[in-house]
């Protein structure tokens, strides 16, 4: 049977994720892009839990879980451990929410980054500390509500560009992806598994509590998103940045702002300001 | 708990996970059941594709949802290109 997405399931069902969330759909997606020679490293974020406590488990191949701020490190030592045994095949993975890696993880992703490791990083933004009942991250875009940043206004702070930090980097691979385009991203993961040195993800993974949006709107949101310009999906390889999905006619910011409670509080003006900077980025692209 | 020592005793002893998720059955999450008209149905597998809990399986044509796993989160109802997915109240199934 042809299917668009590779067939083997190395998530099962049973996992403790709540319904509709991204981060489960981006895992099932990611897992079928790199195949089962995987190690994975996560450090506190939603999957800690997600994966189920021992001895049982939802994901068919080894997870180190590692403390917050470590993941990038910790990868680092799986990865030089299976070389010293002489193991040049298996792919170890780091899996890290925004919390662990726009914050907590920095450092050790910043050194993991500049030494080149042979590794994958992948953040799965939520844009929030989820699992903990939503508080601000320097992933949360301005505007947004979280447990705190109360009050109408939302977070004061625009969203960090943690993209732009990474590429500082200059990193063997780097892409961005979001569950909408399960295709893109199974593609985008069994190409950076085939990549050699530090290779970086970033998937925007839409989160039904933390966004206040309907469980059945996650990929709906998701393509939302890149619909209306404000998540680009590109990679860069070599320094080369290619867009993969140019958007013609971008839908108003306001179609993906409206889906989500956490921006009920937003002003005309402040929509009215991420739509003048996502056209800013956007005509930029251009010239 | 199954821990790894036995095999390699160089190192550290680590407790492993032997066992699946897939024991636990989170269908009784769910209060709202999703119902395929199969007449409609065309084995697009759309709805397999989007499935958060790999949940619904592929046959020859219209996809199996399994009960004892789905969460009833209804992106299946939301994103079929038919429309051929219902939603209907746990209570009244
Ligand atoms: S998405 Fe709809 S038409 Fe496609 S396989 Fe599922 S139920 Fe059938
Ligand atoms: S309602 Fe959600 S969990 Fe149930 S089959 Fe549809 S997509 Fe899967």
């Amino acid at each position: 049977m042809k299917t668009s997405i590779p067939v083997e399931e190395r998530m099962s069902a049973g996992h403790l994720a709540c319904q509709g969330c991204g981060a489960t759909m981006s895992m099932r997606y990611a897992l079928k892009g790199l195949g089962e020679k995987t190690v994975f490293v996560i450090p506190a974020c939603c999957w800690t839990v997600l994966a189920g406590p021992a001895p049982k488990s939802a994901l068919d191949l080894p997870v180190l879980h590692s403390p917050f701020a470590s993941a990038a490190a910790t990868a680092t030592g799986v990865k030089a451990g299976l070389t010293a045994r002489g193991d040049r095949e298996t792919t170890v993975v780091a899996w890290a929410g925004d919390g662990g890696t726009f914050d907590i993880g920095l450092q050790a992703l910043s050194g993991a980054a500049d030494r080149n490791e042979d590794i994958i990083y992948v953040c799965y933004d939520n844009e929030a500390y989820m699992n903990t009942g939503v508080q601000r991250s320097g992933g949360t875009p301005e505007g947004a509500w979280t447990m705190s940043t109360p009050g109408k206004a939302g977070s004061a702070r625009p969203k960090k560009d943690l993209d732009a930090i990474v590429l500082a980097h200059h990193p063997a691979y780097f892409a961005t992806a979001t569950p909408a385009y399960a295709e893109d991203m199974t593609r985008k993961f069994a190409k950076a598994r085939t990549i050699k040195g530090f290779r970086f993800l970033r998937i925007l993974s839409p989160c039904p509590p933390g966004w206040k949006t309907d469980p059945k709107d996650s990929a709906k949101v998701s393509r939302l998103a890149v619909q209306t310009g404000l998540f680009r999906l590109y990679e860069v390889e070599n320094g080369r940045m290619r867009l993969n999905m140019p958007v013609a006619n971008r839908k108003p910011v306001g179609e993906y702002l409206r889906l989500q409670g956490r921006f009920k509080g937003l002003s005309a003006e402040a929509e009215a300001a991420i739509q003048a900077s996502v056209d800013k980025i956007w005509n930029e692209g251009k010239s | 708990m199954p821990l790894l020592d036995d095999d390699a005793r160089s190192l550290p002893r680590v407790i492993l996970s032997t066992r699946r998720m897939s024991e636990n059955k989170t269908g009784n999450w769910r209060t709202m059941r999703p119902v395929i008209d199969r007449h409609i149905c065309t084995g697009c597998q759309i709805c397999w594709k989007y499935c958060p809990e790999a949940c619904v399986k592929l046959t020859d044509k219209v996809p199996a949802i399994d009960m004892d796993f789905c969460k009833g989160c209804g992106i299946c109802v939301e994103e079929c290109p038919k429309r051929c997915v219902s939603f209907v109240p746990e209570a009244s199934v």
